[in-house]
């Protein structure tokens, strides 16, 4: 503080804002000196590790289990069962209030009777590490008898086919009809109507750091605390008292460093249930961390939807109206606590949200399988639906004749017509759809890439270039969860103190998982008490002390977390200039604090020192009117209250080239633009979209999981397992609009989700416009070659 | 069934410059024998098949992955992992680089990363962006996009390469 002193100028004169400027992230440096700590890089002593026996069936009965052989070797400390298990740990539905009809069957942390997907944890060995502990698993024998397998969804409601939850009566999990308008009209008044199924495959987050928990359980205090690489750490804390039956105050979560997560690590996986309860079975700390043969087989799968669309339009590319029918497998179980009925509800909603017909009608059926469980993964249902609804919008421009950017500048909701609620109730305040596309076709050059390819092909080089816009919903209030009886908290708080020394602690319940929360609090707060970023300081992810709230998931960080933040901040300035106040004997109003100096507010002349209020406020309180009580550390929440969620836009361009003797797509160049609201941290933002649209690009170029008719995975490592690596992706220019909501002080939306939501549409359009003088069309995704090469019918359709 | 100290086998190396010397099971992989046996965190186990690079370390100055290498095999070895490097201030300008493009997001595939980029630079500091792209082509990250890696490893390139003309 000496040195500040000695360098600060007399005078302050304006409060410095840090939002809206690309500061670097401070905790950078702990992560590049190789020194984050990740869950799997703390050690506690007595600890034992947890390996499962999964099943080796897709579905099939345990007729027995015999445990003796795994028990007798040395080091082994525990062999458990899920009947034993469930003892200790209460089984769960996953299904949601809200969603009329909506069923799934109770699930375990280990399987009891039988199992109903490849890689369903059945029996736990614990021991003195993870290698004695797969030494037992490899000991334990199970008697099975397999069952007949559910894996195709298309099939899945057929009368003959199984039942994999007989207690269910079939395995439609949920369905939904939305109709909007006169579809039958629209399309007796339409000049056209183009039809298309669109089959998007199964594909899955492949976090770098695998899922891994750590519970450590102490009897005498009936305290559970859990290390968990994980987004939503209130959300864990309150599903593990339930279920294992302790109460809500002695279970602690903390997340440190998180290895990415993406919505993977935001939902109840059975074999981190089943570590925590046997943490409290064992009385010793007990470790699971997934092997990446286990990621594949356990975490969440995402997508796998089969989409039949229809369109109806006018001569001149007027969209009249559209019709949708979504199915969706979900594996054998709705995942708890979020529903895997979400991400088709979604995809049906969303996809009209960018254009102005209102003659909308949609049908949705997910369905049970007997394959990995799928649920909310990044952009839940986004993707899908803007790769439908702009592959249709591409379809009408190429059958009509018309230019793709015209086609769309003619549709969209303008505007002049905001706020606007979409056909399917979504509430949009303000986008700016017109806006971002001007934006994108400046920083691309469109016009001249549209030369070149039509240049290029006649020489023989076939280029493409496709167009996805799209609205992203962010930070979603009570109606998305609370109604729904799922307990994810959409509120959340902020805690700020002053130290002594004049510099700022802040508690959150949002969470950093690499997207930079950290510092965009940071960046927040330090605003809006007035002091220098670098003496703030942000935890997260710690049930104990951080205030109550849902963690970072759909966008919400900055919405949600970053408005509590700003609530919070501008408490603790109030109650720093009162302090103030009373010690320079002046009324609060006639101060200002800046740069983390109380000024006068009139001349910004400095009056005291931040670390001086401290001093005298802790140390000195004597000094201070009798009567006067300060209070330098506040708390604030912030719930959306005003709107279901606030959704964001923004639009892409892929640039693609085809290998039309190889089907290989090679990828030029990506643009996005987005709108966020207003941007906290441009860098952050921009590193977001890019993220997100490697992700976008996975699911429609490489990603996904193949299954065999017996439901077994077939690829379920990273050699066979395609993930976009440096070498594949090409530079991705972003681009911003700021439309601010004027529904929360600091305007904040979210950005997390765009680049999902419109990379493999764009992709998609990128593709097939540059197939488009064969005539040729791709509507799978991933996009292989050997999509490629059927769709140009140089390899036979099997 | 052996015990695991029955089957076991001593192996002497230095790590980051210190001599180290344990009794090791030889299943036991090199990468994990430096997060487990040494508490040496940095290097990350993402795939134990070789395919994602985040357990990248040095072995007698060549670029290994950890999770291919039992620690028997460094047996007699000088081994440097991120600790080491970035302790030495080796790649102080890459930290700084990685640090303002914001070529990370959540860290995890990061200490590999900089190794592996260090290396593409040691062997050829003008190397161009698909070069690089190329060269970290053996390192997965699913946060990036690798946009803003690729360019902090060019700037960094550029840099020592107008430093050392």
């Amino acid at each position: 503080m000496n040195r500040d002193a000695k360098s600060a100028p007399a005078t302050v004169a304006e409060a410095e804002s840090y939002i809206g400027t690309s500061v670097v992230r401070p905790q950078t440096k702990r992560l590049l000196a190789g020194r984050g700590v990740f869950t799997d890089d703390i050690k506690l002593p007595r600890m034992t590790h947890v390996a499962f026996l999964r099943s080796p069936h897709a579905h099939a009965r345990i007729v027995s289990i015999d445990t003796a052989p795994a028990k007798a070797v040395p080091g082994v400390v525990a062999v458990v069962t899920g009947e034993e298990l469930a003892r200790v740990c209460e089984g769960w539905v996953g299904t949601l209030a809200h969603f009329a009809g909506m069923k799934s069957a109770k699930q375990y942390a280990l399987a009891i009777g039988k199992a109903t997907w490849q890689g369903e944890p059945v029996v736990a060995v614990v021991a003195e590490s993870r290698a004695i502990a797969e030494d037992g698993v490899a000991r334990v024998l199970v008697r099975w008898e397999p069952l007949p397998v559910v894996t195709d969804a298309e099939t899945a409601l057929d009368p003959a086919t199984p039942v994999i939850h007989p207690d269910l009566g079939d395995n439609l999990a949920f369905k939904l009809e939305l109709t909007s308008g006169d579809v039958d009209r629209a399309f007796r008044e339409a000049d056209a109507v183009y039809r298309e199924t669109f089959w998007m495959g199964r594909h899955t987050g492949v976090t770098l750091e695998p899922r891994v928990i750590l519970a450590d359980f102490d009897p005498p205090e009936q305290c559970l605390t859990v290390y968990h690489s994980f987004q939503a750490p209130n959300m864990m804390q309150d599903i593990l008292a339930r279920h294992l039956r302790l109460p809500e105050h002695n279970v602690r979560v903390v997340c440190k460093d998180v290895g990415g997560s993406f919505g993977i690590k935001v939902h109840i996986y059975p074999d981190e249930m089943a570590t925590c309860a046997l943490a409290v079975m064992l009385g010793r700390p007990v470790k699971f961390l997934a092997d990446r043969v286990e990621s594949f087989l356990s975490d969440i799968h995402a997508r796998d939807h089969r989409v039949t669309a229809e369109i109806g339009v006018k001569r001149d590319g007027t969209i009249l109206g559209m019709r949708l029918d979504d199915l969706t497998g979900i594996g054998p179980y709705s995942v708890y606590p979020r529903t895997s009925a979400v991400e088709g509800n979604q995809t049906v909603r969303l996809t009209p949200s960018v254009y102005r017909f209102r003659d909308y009608a949609a049908s949705l059926k997910v369905v049970l399988q007997n394959k990995t469980p799928m649920c909310q993964y990044r952009a839940v249902g986004h993707p899908i639906a803007f790769a439908v609804m702009e592959a249709m919008v591409d379809r009408v421009a190429r059958e009509i004749g018309l230019d793709p950017v015209e086609v769309r500048r003619k549709n969209f909701v303008t505007r002049d017509m905001y706020p606007y609620t979409s056909p399917t109730g979504y509430f949009f305040e303000r986008l700016s759809h017109e806006e971002a596309l001007e934006k994108l076709l400046e920083i691309s050059d469109y016009r001249a890439l549209c030369a070149e390819r039509d240049r290029l092909r006649s020489r023989g080089i076939y280029r493409g270039l496709g167009l996805c816009a799209f609205v992203e919903l962010t930070t979603p209030g009570p109606a998305f969860y609370g109604v729904g009886g799922a307990r994810i908290s959409s509120q959340d708080g902020c805690t700020i103190k002053l130290e002594p020394s004049g510099k700022l602690v802040c508690m959150t319940g949002v969470t950093e998982q690499g997207q930079g929360t950290d510092t965009m609090l940071a960046q927040v707060v330090a605003s809006a008490v007035g002091v220098p970023l670098e003496d703030v300081r942000v935890l997260t992810g710690d049930t104990l002390v951080s205030p109550y709230g849902g963690g970072t998931w759909a966008s919400r960080g900055a919405g949600i977390g970053g408005e509590a933040a700003l609530l919070a901040g501008k408490a603790l300035k109030e109650n720093i200039l009162k302090v103030a106040a009373a010690v320079l004997a002046c009324e609060p109003l006639d101060l200002d604090l800046r740069r983390g100096k109380i000024v006068d507010a009139a001349t910004g002349e400095v009056r005291l020192d931040l670390a001086e209020l401290g001093r005298i406020a802790y140390f000195r309180p004597d000094t201070l009117p009798k009567d006067f009580q300060s209070e330098l550390a506040v708390t604030r929440h912030y719930v959306p209250r005003h709107q279901g969620f606030a959704f964001t836009n923004g639009i892409q361009l892929s640039h693609v080239e085809v290998d039309v003797d190889t089907g290989f797509v090679r990828l030029l160049g990506h643009w996005a633009v987005e709108d966020c609201g207003r941007i906290i941290n441009p860098r952050l933002v921009d590193e977001q979209m890019r993220g997100a649209i490697a992700q976008g690009i996975g699911a429609a170029l490489f990603e996904h999981c193949v299954y065999d008719a017996e439901g077994q995975l077939l690829n379920a490592t990273l050699m066979d397992y395609l993930v976009p690596m440096a070498a594949e992706m090409p530079p991705i220019g972003v681009g911003h609009i700021e439309t601010p909501t004027a529904f929360s002080e600091g305007g904040f939306k979210g950005a997390g989700e765009a680049g999902v939501a419109g990379a493999p549409g764009a992709v998609l359009n990128a593709v097939n416009d540059a197939l488009a003088p064969f005539k040729a069309r791709v509507t799978r995704q991933p996009i292989t070659p050997e999509i490629v090469l059927k769709a140009l019918g140089r390899l036979e359709e099997r | 069934m052996r015990g695991p100290d029955m089957d076991s086998l001593e192996i002497s190396l230095t790590v980051n410059g210190v001599p180290v010397r344990r009794r090791v099971e030889p299943r036991q992989s090199l990468v994990d024998f430096l997060r487990y046996e040494l508490e040496l965190t940095g290097s990350h186990v993402g795939c134990e098949h070789g395919a994602c690079g985040a357990c990248t370390v040095r072995v007698d100055g060549a670029l290994v992955r950890g999770c291919l290498m039992l620690a028997v095999q460094a047996d007699g070895c000088r081994v440097e992992t991120i600790e080491g490097v970035a302790g030495r201030g080796e790649i102080f300008d890459l930290q700084q680089a990685f640090a303002e493009e914001n070529a990370l997001q959540c860290g995890f595939c990061t200490p590999g990363m900089l190794l592996t980029a260090h290396e593409i630079l040691r062997q050829n500091p003008r190397a161009d962006e698909m070069e690089i792209r190329k060269a970290l082509s053996g390192n997965y990250c699913r946060c990036t996009g690798y946009h803003a890696i690729v360019e902090a490893v060019r700037k960094v390139g550029a840099a020592r390469s107008g430093a050392t003309r």
